[in-house]
């Protein structure tokens, strides 16, 4: 996963994208670790497993938007897990079901977030560095007078490097000629 | 006078402030004509350097008009055109007599700071954090220049525009000092990380040094253009595995120089140790990313030498330095010591040897500079390096 479209994204787009990211880690540790409570309260007891799993998917999305430099594709991961949940819970939604007023309440939470999880994904997604064309072309911008091959080693003239700059002799390549100012320094080869 | 204001992670403001004044005798007060943004201005603008204050004046890189000068100040007169290092230094110190400006003993205000944090203290910088003194910058009208009688470059020279001549101030020595501190040889591949402005500079550096070959790695399709441009063969290390492309091009024995020009904000790929960093800066246990420098240990040549002028900030991770002593490297690093190759690179300019406006590719007022932090840091709009002017 690269992160190249992060150079387009603005700090708005990108701060919504971390609370969600924080939101998906607090809502996995829930689905986690007191999984009975949550199915207990949608009236869908027998569930926890695929909570524990939903849990688990949760935190790697989480994790995912947090720790990466271009958090929009773990985002479009979790409007896909917003579908799942969405679909999940719309099973719950039926008349035996006596806690079917939290259903109605969860699929209306899961509804907007997915809202946000889409605006955020696309806010990040768009506007992104032209990668592949290339926008800007300084291949004019050479700043030396003349082509990099004719002015290679120009300075080489005029210029030695001060002493504390200079590579050991022995870690010199073995073909090298040791400038007379190397000769005449501090060790002669031997 | 306005000038550019630090006020938080992402919050930088033209704000209005009162004017500088001479506060010692060796001072000057320089109008400033230009100034740029630096990518180490972007350290302090994303909160990775500690020691800001809100309110802090930024900038390190202008230069302008001397319109005051302290009483003792000998070498300045009111008109002069001078390019001020952003590096204050004594000039009298053990470390400035040999030409280490950038570790200067004395001009560091907060030198008792420094001494707690970095063991000893290091050289008063401008518009940057209080740990190097805390000196208000050049991204304003007017700046206060303390030493004022040693590091300030004189332009008496007519016809070279503020453009040719800035980056004297810092990233032209400093990309100049990348490249000398690898003491290339005609036969060295010289392989650069960051196509940044220092980057770009060290590119060019490396070929009037006599590098055969001269190897760029980025990711943004414009800044590698501008590196051939320079005569530097690129790898987009979004598209193909830097290590493998290196060891290609050098017979698989990878270059004898290595040069870091990208510093602590490093970007890589999906790999897992770039994961880890992320999770341990967000979790603040690691203040920096130190994915290039483990690049370079893990491919350059035996014996070979790291030139690191990116800026690191505070504690690093998962350095591999069983490779580094296994393979008998040499590091060398540093703030840039930008009055030690001064003198020389004004006259390359002057000769026409090499002309560093190249790089610019944003000229702005100074009010649009926060507009513009924002611009340079995101990588948009194909910007290299901007240019503000008051
Ligand atoms: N030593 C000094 O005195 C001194 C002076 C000036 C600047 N600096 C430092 O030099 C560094 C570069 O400055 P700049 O102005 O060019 O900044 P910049 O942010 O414009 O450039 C950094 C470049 O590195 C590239 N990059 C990011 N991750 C990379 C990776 N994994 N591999 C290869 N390239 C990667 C970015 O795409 C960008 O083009 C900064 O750390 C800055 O603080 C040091
Ligand atoms: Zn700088
Ligand atoms: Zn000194």
């Amino acid at each position: 996963m690269a992160y190249r479209q992060n150079s387009g994204a603005n700090g708005s787009a990108m701060a919504l994208a971390r609370g969600l990211g924080w939101f998906s880690i607090g809502l996995a540790l829930a689905e986690m670790l007191i999984p009975r409570m949550l199915t207990q309260q949608m009236g869908m007891e027998g569930k926890e497993p695929l909570l524990r799993f939903y849990g688990a998917r949760e935190l790697a999305a989480g994790i995912g938007i947090l720790v990466s430099d271009n958090p929009g594709p773990w985002l479009w991961g979790r409007v896909a897990g917003d579908a799942l949940d969405l679909a999940t819970l719309a099973t719950a939604l039926n008349e035996q079901n006596r806690r079917k007023g939290n259903v109605a309440i969860a699929l209306a939470a899961v509804a907007g977030v997915t809202a946000l999880d889409c605006i955020s994904a696309q806010a990040l997604g768009g506007g992104a560095n032209g990668k592949g064309q290339l926008v800007h072309d300084y291949s004019d911008r050479r700043g030396m007078p003349r082509p990099p091959d004719e002015m290679r080693g120009a300075a080489r003239t005029d210029f030695t490097a001060p002493r504390d700059m200079r590579t050991p002799d022995a870690l010199r390549p073995f073909t090298s000629q040791p400038t007379p100012e190397r000769t005449f320094a501090e060790h002669s080869r031997v | 006078m306005r000038a550019l204001c630090w006020h938080g992670k992402e919050d930088i403001r033209c704000d209005r402030v009162p004017d500088p004044q001479i506060e010692h005798p060796r001072d000057a007060i320089v109008k400033v004509s230009s100034t740029a943004i630096c990518g180490s201005d972007l350290h302090l603008y994303d909160g990775f350097m500690p020691g800001m204050k809100s309110g802090d004046i930024m900038g390190h890189e202008f230069m302008g008009e001397v319109v005051e000068v302290g009483s003792e100040n000998k070498k300045l007169k009111v008109g002069d055109r001078v390019v001020v290092p952003f590096t204050i230094i004594c000039g009298e110190c053990d470390q400035c007599k040999r030409g280490n400006f950038s570790v200067c003993e004395r001009t560091n205000r907060n030198r008792d700071m420094a001494d707690k944090v970095f063991g000893h203290t290091t050289a008063g910088l401008f518009g940057y954090t209080h740990l190097t003194g805390g000196y208000p910058g050049g991204q304003a009208e007017y700046v206060r220049v303390p030493y004022a009688d040693v590091a300030p470059i004189k332009i008496s020279k007519n016809g070279l525009s503020d453009e040719q001549v800035l980056f004297l101030s810092d990233i032209f020595p400093t990309g100049w000092q990348a490249a000398v501190q690898c003491d290339i040889e005609p036969t060295d591949t010289v392989a650069i990380w960051g196509a940044g402005p220092v980057g770009q500079m060290t590119i060019r550096s490396a070929i009037l040094l006599g590098a055969k070959h001269v190897i760029a790695i980025d990711r943004l399709p414009e800044r590698l253009s501008m590196a051939r441009a320079g005569g530097a063969i690129t790898i987009d290390f979004e598209e193909e595995s830097v290590i493998d492309r290196l060891n290609d091009l050098t017979d698989g024995k990878g270059p004898e120089k290595c040069i870091d020009a990208v510093g602590l904000e490093a970007h890589a790929t999906a790999t897992i140790d770039s994961m880890y960093d992320r999770a341990k800066q967000i979790l603040m246990l690691e203040t920096d990313r130190p994915h290039v420098l483990r690049e370079i240990f893990y491919v350059c040549r035996p014996a070979g030498t790291v030139s690191m002028p990116g800026v690191y900030g505070g504690l690093l991770d998962k350095i591999p330095m069983g490779m580094f002593m296994n393979k008998g490297l040499t590091l060398r690093t540093g703030q840039t010591h930008v009055n030690r190759w001064t003198d020389d690179l004004l006259h390359r300019i002057e000769e026409g040897q090499i002309d560093p406006s190249f790089v610019i590719t944003h000229k702005v007022s100074l009010e649009d500079g926060p507009r513009m932090y924002k611009t340079f840091r995101d990588k948009k709009d194909g910007c290299v390096k901007v240019v503000l002017k008051t």
